[in-house]
């Protein structure tokens, strides 16, 4: 194992140091994702509404975020907006905007595709039972919408994990950063560092994403 | 903003952009042909390889780009595989692309019913004559939306180039904004940059996707 | 006697559970065969067993002299002397009506488009469909669907012809059309195992009827009329007693 240098996480506290990386994109994911299921629940409701105007408004939102990769965003919200508005927002209040901002967009989309996946008649049907608008929300369409969703919305935690990687572009010390300081500070002595430590931050992203996308399939095979 | 220094900035902006479309579409190629390839492979339930299949998809579609691309190039070379950024750039994309197109190719394959298959067979096709005139068309066709959401989504993917120093779009700006402070300029070039490149794909793909569906099925 | 069809000693079973038993039958070149029977009786697993669409345990199924066996090779050749029309049509939903006609003819038999073609409208005429030629199939009624499925099979130039439930999924007032063209193909001389629920059709078209029941023949009967009538057997009795209202 030596000259693969795994070893060199055994070192001192650097596999703890790993994983404190590993939990500063873990947060910002699980705060991103909790601030977007309650947004995009409240965007995917707007977007089946009938107004033409907020209709395109909605559109436009939803095309800039589907066609901007997740770095261009995260550059425009922390440098960009010292420039043009003077703010001045922390790398990491600036990633959870920008993780914000995507994930309601597509969770919005999952929403609006999960109502419209509803067909009619079930609305009719109830409506033929005498049940209100209220009613027929409540007990027939949510809990068949909730149940196309929640797989859908734990996807989107995993896709959030593996996107907010991207934060150390921004100058934010997460686990990418820190097995690069590990490396680093151990370049004499264990000159492959490299092989094991990016090896070690491929298999603990894997194992945090692995049975959550897992767990996801199987609500949505349980639940089809 | 200085229209003065968006002038001056273009060229390199070209470039980065030629740089990026060209990793990025290498990249979609092998995505395309190993997401055929896996999705067929599963599809026939190939003993051992379905294994190898189902490993790599789950393995590449639970990590990051960026990850697998660390490790692909700075990782690798320790035990004796270097390769070149250029190479780690489409084969990464490619590689990550592959367990995404595998899976849309794959649920365009299970949409075909096995009745269809039979009434080839009945019709004294072979198993490889049921596949390629009447499963792959059907498949291909009902996969067209995912493969095109898949697309856009690994030309996206391509901004993390820049971490491995190939001189794509991203690193373009960042090093315009790290060694000149020209943010605005650099921003807004490299928003219209990404926007040229991905604009015409989105629209395009928005048209295809329905002529594929109502050409194909006489609507 | 021209026996173009021969069953002998047929089981099929999936594990443990046997679904037909001991299916003997013989059909001649010009005959029609009708398979009646309750649902799940087995008879269209029958019919699927005729061209090796599934695998049987025991027995054998010669057509024309030559076994009809799934995992051989030969398979294929088999199956061109077999044609069969599925329920649910089965017709290639990204091909027009005439592509689907041509397409085995062509990839199969490596007729040329010209020959194919001309054969395809010839077909397509006797069941008067030659201006549907460039629709495609969502674009037919269910019964026009059920016909060009039927000229599909018959442009490969089948000894024999397999019909499995093929009225169950259209509307009634389509199932007339349908069923007219197969009395057609009967009157023409063309040899056919039909399995139906359409009974008035059955004592119709039928040379001869077979009622099968949980896997096994219990009844065989070479006058449709009397069959209908006076069955000999209690079980066809019972199961022919559920189609009358009195």
């Amino acid at each position: 194992m030596q000259n693969l240098g795994i070893d060199v996480l055994f070192k001192g506290t650097n596999f703890l140091r790993l994983l404190q990386g590993l939990w500063v994109s873990v947060e910002i994911s699980l705060i991103s994702v909790a601030i977007s299921i309650v947004l995009g629940l409240v965007v995917g409701a707007l977007m089946t509404s009938e107004n033409k105007l907020l209709k395109a408004i909605l559109k436009i939102y939803l095309e800039i975020v589907r066609i901007m990769p997740q770095m261009v965003l995260l550059f425009l919200a922390y440098f960009g907006t010292t420039r043009v508005f003077g703010w001045n927002l922390t790398a990491e209040a600036a990633a959870i905007f920008v993780f914000c901002f995507w994930g309601t967009a597509e969770m919005g989309d999952l929403v609006r595709g999960s109502i419209k996946s509803i067909p009619v008649i079930q609305y009719e049907s109830a409506a033929a039972l005498g049940m209100n608008r209220w009613q027929t929300h409540f007990y027939i369409i949510m809990p068949q919408t909730l149940r196309r969703l929640i797989p859908l919305s734990i996807n989107l935690i995993t896709r959030m994990i593996k996107t907010t990687s991207l934060v150390m572009m921004i100058g934010m010390v997460e686990v990418l950063k820190v097995a690069q300081q590990i490396i680093e500070a151990n370049r004499r002595t264990s000159p492959n560092a490299a092989f094991g430590v990016f090896g070690v931050v491929f298999l603990l992203y894997f194992i945090i994403c692995w049975p959550i996308s897992r767990f996801a399939a199987y609500l949505e095979k349980r639940w089809a | 903003m200085d229209t003065n220094v968006i002038t001056e900035y273009l060229p390199l902006f070209w470039d980065a952009l030629v740089i990026t479309l060209k990793i990025g579409w290498q990249g979609i190629a092998v995505a395309f042909v190993l997401g055929l390839l896996d999705a067929a492979i599963l599809h026939f339930q190939i003993p051992v390889l379905k294994r190898m299949v189902g490993a790599y998809i789950e393995l590449f579609r639970n990590t990051p780009l960026l990850v697998q691309l660390f490790f692909i190039y700075f990782a690798l070379p320790k035990v004796g595989l270097s390769l070149s950024a250029e190479t780690c750039g489409w084969l990464g994309l490619g590689l990550l692309g592959g367990a995404y197109m595998a899976e849309s190719f794959r649920s365009g394959l299970d949409a075909i019913s096995q009745i269809q298959v039979e009434s080839a067979l009945s019709l004294g096709m072979s198993k490889g004559q049921a596949f390629y005139h009447v499963i792959l068309p059907q498949a291909v066709s009902i996969s067209v939306p995912g493969l095109l959401a898949n697309v856009i989504f690994l030309l996206k993917e391509t901004s993390v180039f820049s971490t491995i120093s190939l001189m794509d779009l991203m690193f373009t700006a960042k090093d315009l904004i790290g060694m000149y402070a020209k943010t605005t300029e650099s921003l807004f070039l490299l928003v219209v940059f990404y926007l040229i490149m991905l604009l015409p794909v989105s629209f395009f793909g928005t048209i295809l996707e329905r002529r594929v569906r109502h050409a194909e099925f006489g609507d | 006697m021209d026996e173009l069809l021969k069953i002998k000693g047929l089981q099929k079973q999936y594990g443990n559970q046997v679904v037909l038993k001991d299916i003997n039958l013989t059909v001649e070149k010009g005959e029609v065969v009708v398979v009646i029977g309750p649902s799940g009786c087995g008879k269209s697993t029958f019919l699927r067993c005729l061209n090796g669409l599934e695998e049987i345990q025991k027995g054998v199924v010669l057509v024309d002299g030559l076994p009809v066996e799934s995992k051989k090779k030969e398979i294929t050749k088999m199956r061109q002397k077999v044609g069969m029309v599925f329920q649910s049509y089965e017709l290639f939903p990204h091909k027009t009506v005439l592509e689907n006609i041509i397409l085995a003819p062509m990839k199969v038999q490596k007729k040329k488009r010209d020959e194919a073609t001309r054969e395809a409208m010839e077909l397509l005429e006797r069941v008067g469909l030659t201006e549907k030629k460039d629709f495609y199939p969502r674009q037919l009624s269910g019964g026009q669907k059920q016909r060009v499925a039927i000229v599909r099979a018959l442009c490969m130039h089948p000894e024999i012809l397999l019909f499995d439930e093929v009225t169950a999924a259209l509307d009634p007032e389509m199932v007339h059309e349908v069923l007219e063209t197969m009395i057609a193909l009967a009157k023409a001389g063309s040899t056919m195992v039909i399995v139906t629920h359409e009974m008035a059709f059955a004592r119709a078209i039928a040379d001869r009827i077979i009622f099968i029941d949980r896997g096994e023949i219990i009844e065989e009967s070479r006058n449709p009329k009397e069959f209908f009538e006076h069955p000999k057997t209690e079980r066809a009795k019972k199961f022919l007693k559920t189609f009358a209202y009195e």
